[in-house]
């Protein structure tokens, strides 16, 4: 048996993590304030996952990038590859937030999507820098 | 003079929240003056996830966080004045106003609540010696030109300070290709939230360097090396132990404060300890009808907090307008053994909330101790705390029937478990 003391990085509460593992397998988590703590644990002793955000390229957006974030979380050995990737996307304002930035990123079944929506830029509007 | 019956200056969350609470406990007439081209505030620039796993029991983006309150208010019917600074706020709440379409306007409000949120400390606020060369900034600087407007400022970067701000950039700032160096930290242990820590560092093998400040910059346009040594318990350099990066850019996360001009102006009593107005449990400040909630008050890590404490300062508002000020002479909430601060800071024994939650912070990171609060010899309540950490806030909670006739100030203080 043994025991290992791990961070829950799923929100700032940021508890504490008590597991066991014994031949390789999470046996028992505690410490975690609620389940999303323990499906952390039991992960992150085999492949760490993280949730992936970042910006893209936007045009005709009232600003120049837009925020997204990945549906769930993806492989931590995975991210720089997947930064690689987004980083040639194109997106046109207007975007809704939640729409569909990069389908299945890598093959992971995970959509990078739109962290806000964002209105087209008009000439119009004074509140532009 | 126009009137309004509930001004709210500042449309981050915390103002967003207070808007759609002073709705729905039936004020109509409310105005939110936001600076900024946008509604939202500091949540814009943070494009990471772990927002309002409280309020929403989702893990959302700062973005979509703002969003949610955005489109809550719009529904409402808020009325939201964009591009427009409040100039100055007086004791009387007249509130003046710029903005480049009415010029500058004054307002006389029967409630006003201040939710301006925090500044970055400058460098000017810390000890760096040598030449002024670009490439220097605030960690929130740096993230508001790479998140919003999509600029990189360097590409070997050292970072000062461990506060979140700084932790989070060092990842966001490695995504996007740059090289992160170093993280030094002036105390013995971090300033950041532990899972910063884990997810922005570690994931990324950023060295921590504790006890450690940055004590020199070197370049004459740009940046191109700094000096770092390790300090001593008392925070004093230790010769010899200097070290030299080449790096191009430094960013600083050495320390939020609530932004406070304008309270400070309409004479509004302080708290040295926060930094940010003094309020009672209904968040009104020294200043009778004048409320202050958010980061504007004292600074948070948890958004939700923000969320939920600005709605209790616009309750407060709300039953301020319809029945005025609490009655009788308020007792004070102290900070105790080990404890830095306490918002709220002052009850009313004669006329006391239904529940009051008392945020506070502890000075130093410490395992397995007690929380006290008592009233004078009286203890009210204690409770086991298994960990403390100055960078996580915490709360004790006080009902009507513990603060009911109260005599003496509440003491919030910090013990070892007597065993
Ligand atoms: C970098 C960073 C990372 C964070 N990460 C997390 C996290 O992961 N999870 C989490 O839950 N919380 C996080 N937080 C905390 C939380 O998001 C903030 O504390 C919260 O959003 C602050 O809201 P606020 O409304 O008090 O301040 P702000 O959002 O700063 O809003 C204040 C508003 O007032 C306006 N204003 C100021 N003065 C004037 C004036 N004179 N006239 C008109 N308008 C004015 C400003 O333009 C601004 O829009 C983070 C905070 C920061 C800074
Ligand atoms: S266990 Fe739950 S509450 Fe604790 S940090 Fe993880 S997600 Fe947050």
């Amino acid at each position: 048996m043994m025991e290992k003391e791990l961070i829950c990085v799923n929100c700032p509460m940021s508890c504490r993590l008590t597991v066991q593992i014994e031949e390789n397998k999470v046996v028992s988590v505690s410490g975690n304030s609620c389940p999303r703590g323990k499906a952390y644990a039991e992960t992150e002793c085999i492949r760490p996952e993280r949730i992936l955000t970042t910006t893209v390229r936007i045009t005709g957006g009232i600003h120049r990038v837009l925020p997204v974030i990945s549906e769930s979380e993806i492989p931590l050995d995975r991210i720089m590859d997947a930064m690689e990737l987004i980083r040639s996307a194109q997106v046109k304002a207007p975007v809704q937030v939640g729409d569909v930035i990069m389908e299945n990123i890598l093959g992971t079944g995970v959509n990078i999507v739109a962290a806000r929506s964002m209105d087209k830029f008009s000439c119009s509007d004074t509140s532009q820098k | 003079m126009k009137k309004v019956q509930a001004i709210i200056i500042g449309g981050g969350s915390a103002g967003l929240s207070a808007a759609v609470t002073l709705k729905k406990n039936g004020i109509e007439d409310v105005l939110v003056i936001e600076k900024d081209e946008e509604p939202g505030g500091i949540l814009e620039q943070c494009i990471h996830n772990g927002f309002g796993l409280q309020t929403f029991q989702e893990q959302l983006s700062g973005p979509a966080y703002a969003e949610r309150f955005v489109r809550m208010a719009e529904e409402l019917n808020v009325r939201i004045l964009l591009n427009t600074t409040v100039t100055k706020l007086t004791a009387d709440r007249v509130v003046e106003y710029v903005n480049s379409e009415e010029g500058a306007v004054q307002v006389q409000a029967d409630a006003v609540i201040l939710a301006v949120g925090c500044y970055e400390r400058p460098r000017g606020g810390i000890n760096i010696t040598g030449t002024r060369p670009a490439g220097i900034y605030t960690a929130g600087q740096a993230q508001r030109y790479l998140n919003i407007d999509g600029y990189m400022v360097g590409k070997r970067v050292f970072i000062l300070g461990s506060g979140d701000i700084g932790l989070i950039m060092a990842r966001r700032m490695t995504l996007e290709g740059a090289k992160v160096i170093g993280v030094a930290e002036l105390m013995p242990y971090s300033n950041g939230l532990p899972r910063n820590m884990k997810q922005c560092l570690e994931d990324f093998d950023i060295p921590l360097y504790l006890s450690h400040t940055v004590s020199k910059v070197f370049g004459k346009d740009r940046l191109e090396k700094i000096e770092m040594v390790a300090v001593d318990e008392n925070r004093n350099p230790i010769a010899g132990s200097e070290q030299y990066f080449d790096v191009d850019t430094l960013l600083l996360s050495v320390g939020l404060i609530p932004e406070n001009h304008l309270a400070d102006h309409a004479g509004i009593r302080m708290d040295p300890s926060t930094k940010g107005p003094v309020v009672d449990d209904r968040y009104m400040t020294s200043e009778e009808g004048i409320f202050a909630c958010g980061n504007g008050l004292h600074v948070h890590d948890l958004v939700d907090y923000v969320s939920l404490q600005a709605a209790r300062a616009a309750e407060g508002a709300a039953a301020y307008l319809r029945n005025g000020s609490p009655k009788g002479t308020p007792l004070c909430i102290k900070n105790g053994n080990q404890v830095s601060y306490c918002v709220p800071s002052q009850f009313y024994p004669e006329d006391p909330a239904e529940k009051l939650t008392v945020y506070f912070r502890v000075r130093t990171p410490m395992d397995n101790q007690q929380l006290v609060i008592r009233s004078g010899d009286k203890v009210i309540r204690t409770l086991k705390k298994r960990k403390l950490l100055p960078s996580v806030m915490e709360e004790a909670v006080l009902l009507k029937k513990d603060m009911e006739g109260l005599t003496e100030d509440i003491t919030v203080e910090i013990t070892e478990v007597a065993s």
